[in-house]
């Protein structure tokens, strides 16, 4: 009995770790349609930042203290909510309509790539971006226009792009080599009946549920909560409303990314080690956890990651555990054989 | 018996109900014309009929075989093929295999046939691009054989559908508004082409069209729904008469 | 009959290849013109499912990686029993018997795999595939860490070296030859229809989800063959050459040349192989470029980045000239 209360506080911690990541997946899918690959890596990218920030001057003199641990996370929160935010316009909204600067960012980027091949320096990394990113603008002056049309499949293949270069880029930048993630929170443990609940759990259960409350608040009693819904329920009839959908999305991405990134905080909380490959594995559990609620639905995503979590625990706990990241796989080919809309989806019809 | 029978279908889509204990009996050979305001529910009908949604009361059958749970491919290979309101052509292939695809249904080759382009396979090329020639010819496409499809112009964009969904060797041919964005002398020749269409082809044929003229003009028989419901059903002449189609036109004072 | 001397003239000249390249540009670039060649069998096979079909796989390495364990563990293990039943044969007959019994174990096991992924996630519209697909070659990852007879961790070693450039290109010419049969017949125009407009193929006759879900199952069959060619031309194969990179890079090489073209996926394993090789020197900066380009090419050149070839030669000529009316 014990145990499986052990398990079932372990579970519940996970799955709300998944739940936020999962969040993400399905705001994204409900305004774009599109499943948002590189929100996995927004998950790393997070961690990763919470890891610099926590070993920053300012990070270390606050020592693992409340003060610190809301340094960590809201500083990486608003990192990722720009990450997310470029993504949208860098990537994703070139690929549904022609948006300037996107060939100068790119550019920009691989100029700074070979700035630090060559030189290796601050100095060098800084002109290479530059010569990149002119080299850009100039190109897309002379007339390297891109393709207007949209189609669903182009998305895809982009976000997929974005994600593999999160994953190799931060491979680059923070080194392909695991590193520790230092302890932000004073570790404390406090035994209720048998059962360990320890500072770390309870912070990732407090934050998680608080953050999932304060989306809620978003969604439903904000103007702009409102003006998503509107584009999640019908992203033309929302701009022929006078919605600024781009400014929507963006704000979406934000909003998603933001979670991703407190996501990767908490988790690291539990385990420590962080890599730049480190969100494929969360993140593909994560959006099954959509999918497990109905991708595109709110509550579903934290029921799925929830579910998700605790039986991840309950069978890792019980029985088999080298084939724990299989579980949350047999999970997702079951939902799509049984019920493809998840348990809040509702059945979309496709117009014909 | 009437071809298609189809007794008391309802859909409901959440709370709305799209199609309510509709009925409806073809008899073979029939010029039937679904009509009624938008929004009655006609391309709903057709989703029924076609396997597109399946209906949650009531009950659908061809030549005495239910429909009702069969996917829509498999409906289209018992004789039932369609056109579509907004035109579905597949845009990268050219007019030609646009027709030839629709000849699927009737292939005989299997997999390993394909693999290794034998003669058997060869053959069968063969005669799918000489039926889909044939086809073209009649709708006055053959010229624009090796156009990619959905280059054409409006009105033959229409045709081509029409010859594609022939080419399925159906029984009944649903045409969804046909006549949609053509100019009166092109919806003149419509009116012949689904009669000559019909003749040559041994079709019963089921039109959803906006254009009463047209409408009028072509079909024997005529039902009339709207919100979901029947409100009519006889001769167009009955139907031209009938104080209730002229309410739910007129927007019911 | 022609078709017979044609074939038989390819092998002759496969076999002068064989014979005589390794002298002439080195073994380096032989084995760099051997890995080409599995390359492009896999982007090949994954055009089928990606580029005709419409249907987006990422997890083409996992089939890969099933096919190259499954021969490996095939001939490992069977071997001595099945060089006793053509024990008549010389030693390289029996070196192509137990190579062939290899493959076609490879790609029955591997399409097994793909009817078994297939089938949940094709039934469904959107973009399920590349999430399942994602998962399926990450998992089978997880697995072959897990089974210590063929290797777990270590890596499976001592596995017998009997594909050379001869069979890679054999099965090169095989590849292309039955996807371009099958683009070009009605099973091809089915995928394409999919591909085009999934409702109207539907009210057509096509069975969508089938015809998907047999797309894929090829497409898987032959990544299980270049899985089975690679184990025995390397001898040596690590759960880490299939991780989700591999299948990333075979993704870039369609895309490169275009996705639902035989022709572009073939020169797009090459340049991508090669590429790959000459710019080693920039380390995991590579791959970040390479992620980069696929972006780009998806928002400016989404036909890719080699011209544009496209499906049914012949008949879209006339399509310049229809721009016109």
């Amino acid at each position: 009995m014990e145990t499986f209360l052990q398990q079932l506080v372990n579970g519940i911690s996970q799955g709300s770790a998944y739940a936020l990541i999962a969040l993400g997946y399905t705001m994204v899918y409900g305004v774009l349609r599109l499943i948002n690959f590189a929100h996995s890596d927004v998950y790393m990218f997070g961690a990763f930042m919470g890891y610099y920030i926590a070993n920053s001057t300012l990070g270390l003199a606050l020592g693992p203290s409340i003060p610190g641990a809301i340094l960590v996370m809201v500083g990486s929160m608003a990192l990722c909510a720009c990450l997310g935010i470029l993504i949208e316009r860098f990537a994703y909204r070139p690929g549904r309509s022609p948006s300037p600067f996107t060939l100068s960012f790119w550019f920009g980027i691989l100029g700074a790539g070979f700035g630090q091949l060559l030189g290796g320096t601050l100095v060098s990394v800084a002109l290479g971006a530059l010569a990149g990113a002119v080299l850009g603008f100039v190109l897309e002056k002379v007339g390297l226009k891109p393709k207007p049309q949209s189609s669903h499949l182009k998305l895809l293949i982009i976000a997929i792009g974005v994600s593999f270069f999160l994953e190799n880029g931060g491979q680059q930048v923070f080194g392909a080599d695991p590193k520790f993630f230092p302890q932000i929170i004073p570790n404390r443990s406090i035994d209720v009946g048998g059962v360990s609940l320890d500072t770390q759990k309870l912070t990732v259960l407090g934050v998680a549920l608080l953050l999932m409350i304060l989306l809620n608040v978003v969604v439903h009693y904000t103007k702009t909560g409102k003006a998503m819904r509107a584009v999640s329920f019908n992203l033309d009839t929302a701009k022929l409303m006078g919605i600024n959908t781009d400014r929507i999305i963006a704000f979406t991405f934000a909003l998603g990314s933001a979670l991703a990134g407190a996501g990767g905080i908490l988790v690291t909380l539990m385990y420590p080690r962080i890599d730049p490959l480190m969100g494929i594995m969360p993140g593909l559990k994560a959006f099954v956890a959509a999918v497990l609620g109905g991708i595109g639905n709110i509550t579903g995503a934290m029921i799925g990651g929830l579910i998700i979590g605790l039986a991840e625990v309950m069978a890792v706990g019980y029985g088999q555990s080298t084939y724990r990241d299989a579980i949350a796989f047999v999970i997702l080919v079951l939902i799509l054989l049984l019920k493809p809309t998840g348990i809040m989806g509702k059945g979309m019809v496709e117009k014909v | 018996m009437g071809l298609l029978e189809v007794r008391d279908c309802t859909i409901r889509f959440g709370g709305l109900t799209a199609v309510k204990s509709l009925s409806m009996s073809l008899e073979k050979g029939a010029l039937y014309g679904l009509i009624g305001p938008n929004g009655a529910g006609k391309t709903t009908v057709f989703n029924l009929l076609t396997g597109v949604y399946h209906p949650n009361e009531g009950s659908i059958e061809l030549d005495g075989k239910s429909l009702n749970k069969l996917k829509p491919s498999r409906i289209a290979r018992l004789g039932m093929s369609r056109t579509f309101q907004n035109i579905r052509l597949f845009q990268s292939m050219t007019v030609l295999e646009n027709v030839k695809l629709a000849r699927h249904g009737a292939r005989k080759q299997n997999v390993w046939d394909a693999t290794l382009h034998n003669r058997k396979q060869r053959d069968e090329e063969a005669q799918i691009e000489r039926d889909a020639m044939e086809l073209l010819e009649i709708f006055n496409l053959e010229g624009r054989a090796d156009e990619i499809a959905i280059n054409l112009p409006y009105g033959s964009q229409r045709r081509l559908e029409i010859a594609r969904a022939l080419a399925t060797d159906p029984r009944i041919l649903l045409l969804d508004e046909p006549a949609a964005g053509m100019n009166p002398q092109e919806s003149l020749d419509l009116m012949h082409l689904i009669r000559r269409v019909r003749d040559r082809f041994d079709l019963t044929v089921l039109l959803v069209e906006h254009n009463m003229r047209v409408v009028m003009g072509v079909c024997e028989r005529i039902q009339v729904i709207d919100y979901g419901e029947t409100i009519a059903l006889g001769s167009p002449r009955e139907i031209q008469d009938n104080p209730k189609v002229i309410e739910a036109y007129l927007g019911g004072a | 009959m022609k078709r017979w001397l044609l074939w038989l003239g390819v092998l002759l000249v496969l076999a002068g290849l064989e014979a005589s390249l390794r002298g002439l540009i080195g073994p380096y670039a032989y084995q760099i013109t051997v890995l080409v060649g599995v390359n492009i069998i896999l982007a090949v096979s994954l055009n089928l499912i990606n580029g005709f079909t419409g249907q987006f796989s990422i997890g083409h390495a996992g089939f890969y990686a099933v096919g190259a364990y499954t021969s490996a563990a095939l001939v490992k293990f069977g071997g001595p029993a099945i060089r006793g039943l053509v024990g008549f044969l010389p030693a390289i007959g029996q070196d192509a018997v137990l190579l062939l019994a290899g493959l076609a174990a490879a790609a029955i096991v591997a399409g097994i795999a793909g009817l078994a992924v297939g089938i949940p996630s094709l039934r469904l519209r959107g973009d399920y595939l590349a999430i399942v697909t994602l998962g399926f070659g990450e998992i089978i990852r997880v697995v072959i860490l897990n089974v210590d007879s063929i290797g777990g961790a270590r890596g499976f070693s001592g596995i017998e070296q009997l594909s050379n450039f001869f069979w890679v290109y054999f099965f090169v010419l095989v590849t292309i030859v039955v996807i371009h049969n099958i683009v070009h017949s009605s099973y091809g125009r089915a995928f394409v229809s999919i591909r085009d407009d999934e409702i109207a193929a539907e009210a057509m006759g096509v069975d969508t989800t089938r015809f998907k879900v047999l797309s894929f199952v090829i497409s898987s069959m032959f990544a299980g063959i270049a899985g089975g060619l690679f184990g025995h031309f390397t001898m040596y194969l690590h759960p880490n050459s299939f991780t989700f990179v591999a299948s990333f890079n075979v993704i870039i090489m369609i895309v490169i040349g275009g996705l639902g073209s035989i022709e572009g996926a073939v020169v797009g394993a090459t340049v991508f192989t090669v590429a790959l090789e000459l710019l080693r020197k920039l380390g995991p900066f590579r791959l970040v470029s390479f992620a980069v380009l696929l972006v780009l090419i998806m928002i400016y050149r989404p036909q890719g980045l080699l011209g544009s070839w496209t499906l049914f030669k012949g008949r879209r000529k006339a399509a310049p000239k229809a721009m016109v009316v």
